[in-house]
C-alpha cells in the first residue's frame, strides 16, 4: 500500500533517499537545500537508513568524496543550491567527464550577487555545459517521484552521468502538500543493486580513473559525454515507463498540457507551471509545454509537440546579460525554420512571484519582456 | 606512441586499465649529467634504489646492478644518497 502523507519537497526527497538508501552522502549545508540532508541525517540517526553521512568541508568537497566513492563502487548521492553549486561547479565537470553515476538533489536558488536565498534556475544554468543531466521536476510528489527514478537513469550502463533532481528553492522545497510515498520495499526493488562496471575498489581488476588527457585525446573523451547524454533520453523513456507501471505516475523529457488544438502555447520549467496550468485551464487555444529534462534538452520532442502552434512564449527563470535567456535559446533551436512566432520573457529573478494574472497578460501579448519587473513607464 | 584510438572505441570516462601505455623512454628529458656507478665501492644498502623517483636504479634479485638509462633522468639523488661514493655523475653523451 502506498501512503499519501503531508511532506514539503524537501522532506519528500528525504524519505526518497531514505528508501533508495545510498551508501555514501557527502553533503555540505545550504539553504534552501539543507532540510534535505537535514532529513535524510534524521532517518540515519533514527536507524531507519544506513548511508554514511559524510559532513565535508564545503561543496567543492562534497562533489569530490562524490567523485571518489561513486567509482570506488558505492551508490551516492548529495544536494546542493546555488552558491553551493557554484562552489562546486568545477568539480561537477569532473564528476560528468569522469562519468559517476551520482545522484543530487538541488534546491534551485538565486546566484549571487546581490546575496539572496529565493528561486530562480540561475545556479543550474551556470552548470548548463558540465555534462550533467538535469530533470526540472513541478511539485513535491515530482521531486520524490523523480528522485526514485534518478539512480536508474545516472547508473545505466549507457549512461553512467550524473542526475541532477532540481526542485525550485523554497516554493517547492519549503511547501508542503499531499505526497503519496510508495512502499519502502518497492523502491528499494525498483532501484536495484549499485553495479558500476570496474568499480575502483576492485583489486583484481585496477583501473586509472581521470587520467591527463593532451589534444590527443580530450576532445575524443568530451564527445563521449555528448553520447551518453543522447542516450540518456531513451533511458529517461524506459525508467518513466517502468515507474508509470509501479506508481501509475508518468515523468518524462516533456510534458504536454491541454496542447491538442491549442493555438498559443508556454513553455515553462519547475513549479511555474503548475500556476500555468490553472491558468489555460481557464483560457480555451492556450497550452503549455512544460520541460522535464533541461539536459538532455528534447530538441526534437519539442519541435513536434509544438508543431501545431501558431505561437510559442518561453519563459525563462535565468537571463543571459547580453545573449539569449537559456531555455529561449533551446526552443529558438529546436523550433528553427518552422515559422512559428516567437516570444521570451525573463520572470521571477530571487524569487519575485509570477501570478496567474502575469502569466494571462504574457498569453494576451501585452506582457513585457522582464515579466513582474518594476520600470518606468515606456515614453512615447 | 600507440596508435590514438576514436573516440567511440574510448572506455567511457577514459579509464585506463594496467598495461595499456607503452613503456615510455622518459630519460630521454635526461639533462647534463647520468650516474655511474664503481661496483667495488658498492656495499648494496639499497639507498639509491629507495630513494630513486623514477624506478632507474636496476636490481638482479635482491642486488644493485647498475642504471636503466631509458627512465633515468639524472636527479643526482642517487649520488647524493650513496654513502660510500660509488655513484659519481658523469657527462652524458
Amino acid at each position: 500500500m502506498s501512503e499519501l502523507q503531508l511532506l514539503t519537497g524537501s522532506e519528500a526527497v528525504a524519505h526518497a533517499m531514505r528508501q533508495i538508501d545510498p551508501d555514501v552522502v557527502p553533503v555540505y549545508p545550504i539553504t534552501p537545500q539543507t532540510p534535505i540532508i537535514q532529513g535524510f541525517a534524521k532517518f540515519v540517526a533514527d536507524g531507519r537508513a544506513h548511508g554514511e553521512v559524510v559532513n565535508v568541508e564545503s561543496e567543492h568537497s562534497a562533489m569530490s568524496a562524490a567523485i571518489g566513492s561513486a567509482l570506488a563502487g558505492a551508490r551516492t548521492i548529495t544536494a546542493t543550491s546555488s552558491q553551493g553549486l557554484a562552489l562546486m561547479a568545477e568539480v561537477v565537470y569532473i564528476a560528468a567527464s569522469m562519468r559517476a553515476p551520482i545522484v543530487m538533489a538541488v534546491g534551485n536558488r538565486a546566484l549571487s550577487g546581490p546575496i539572496n536565498i529565493h528561486c530562480d534556475h540561475s545556479d543550474s544554468m551556470l552548470i548548463r555545459d558540465s555534462g550533467v543531466i538535469q530533470l526540472f521536476v513541478e511539485n513535491a510528489q515530482e521531486a520524490y517521484d523523480v528522485m526514485v527514478m534518478a539512480p536508474r537513469i545516472a547508473e545505466h550502463p549507457d549512461v553512467l552521468l550524473p542526475v541532477l533532481v532540481c526542485q525550485d528553492g523554497f516554493t517547492i522545497t519549503h511547501s508542503a502538500e499531499p505526497v503519496e510515498l510508495l512502499p519502502d520495499e518497492e523502491v528499494a526493488r525498483f532501484v536495484g543493486d549499485y553495479r558500476l562496471p570496474q568499480p575502483l575498489l576492485d583489486v583484481r581488476r585496477p583501473t586509472t580513473r581521470g587520467p591527463f588527457a593532451m589534444p590527443d585525446y580530450y576532445y575524443e573523451l568530451r564527445r563521449q559525454q555528448t553520447a551518453a547524454m543522447e542516450a540518456a533520453l531513451p533511458v529517461l523513456d524506459e525508467v518513466g515507463d517502468e515507474f508509470e507501471r509501479l506508481s501509475g505516475r508518468r515523468y518524462g523529457a516533456v510534458e504536454r498540457y491541454r496542447l491538442d488544438g491549442a493555438r498559443s502555447a508556454i513553455v515553462a520549467m519547475g513549479s511555474t507551471a503548475g500556476t500555468i496550468k490553472d491558468v489555460v485551464d481557464e483560457l480555451p487555444g492556450f497550452g503549455l509545454l512544460r520541460i522535464g529534462a533541461f539536459r538532455p534538452f528534447p530538441a526534437e520532442r519539442v519541435a513536434a509537440a509544438l508543431a501545431g502552434v501558431e505561437r510559442v512564449v518561453v519563459l525563462d527563470r535565468a537571463d543571459s546579460p547580453g545573449g539569449a535567456p537559456p531555455l529561449y535559446a533551446e526552443v529558438t533551436a529546436a523550433l528553427y525554420d518552422s515559422g512559428v512566432e516567437l516570444e521570451s520573457h525573463v520572470y521571477g529573478l530571487g524569487g519575485r512571484e509570477l501570478h496567474p494574472s502575469d502569466i494571462r497578460e504574457v498569453l494576451a501579448g501585452h506582457a513585457p519582456d522582464y515579466v513582474g519587473l518594476r520600470s518606468e513607464p515606456c515614453p512615447v | 606512441m600507440a596508435e590514438l584510438t576514436t573516440w567511440e572505441r574510448l572506455p567511457a570516462g577514459g579509464l585506463v586499465e594496467p598495461g595499456s601505455t607503452e613503456r615510455p623512454r622518459t630519460g630521454g628529458w635526461r639533462t647534463g649529467l647520468k650516474p655511474d656507478v664503481d661496483l667495488s665501492l658498492c656495499v648494496n644498502c639499497l639507498l639509491c634504489w629507495l630513494h630513486c623517483p623514477d624506478d632507474a636504479v636496476v636490481l638482479d634479485g635482491e642486488t644493485f646492478t647498475g642504471f636503466d638509462y631509458d627512465v633515468c633522468k639524472g636527479c643526482e639523488i642517487c649520488a647524493l644518497t650513496c654513502p660510500t661514493g660509488a655513484i659519481e655523475m658523469v657527462p652524458d653523451e
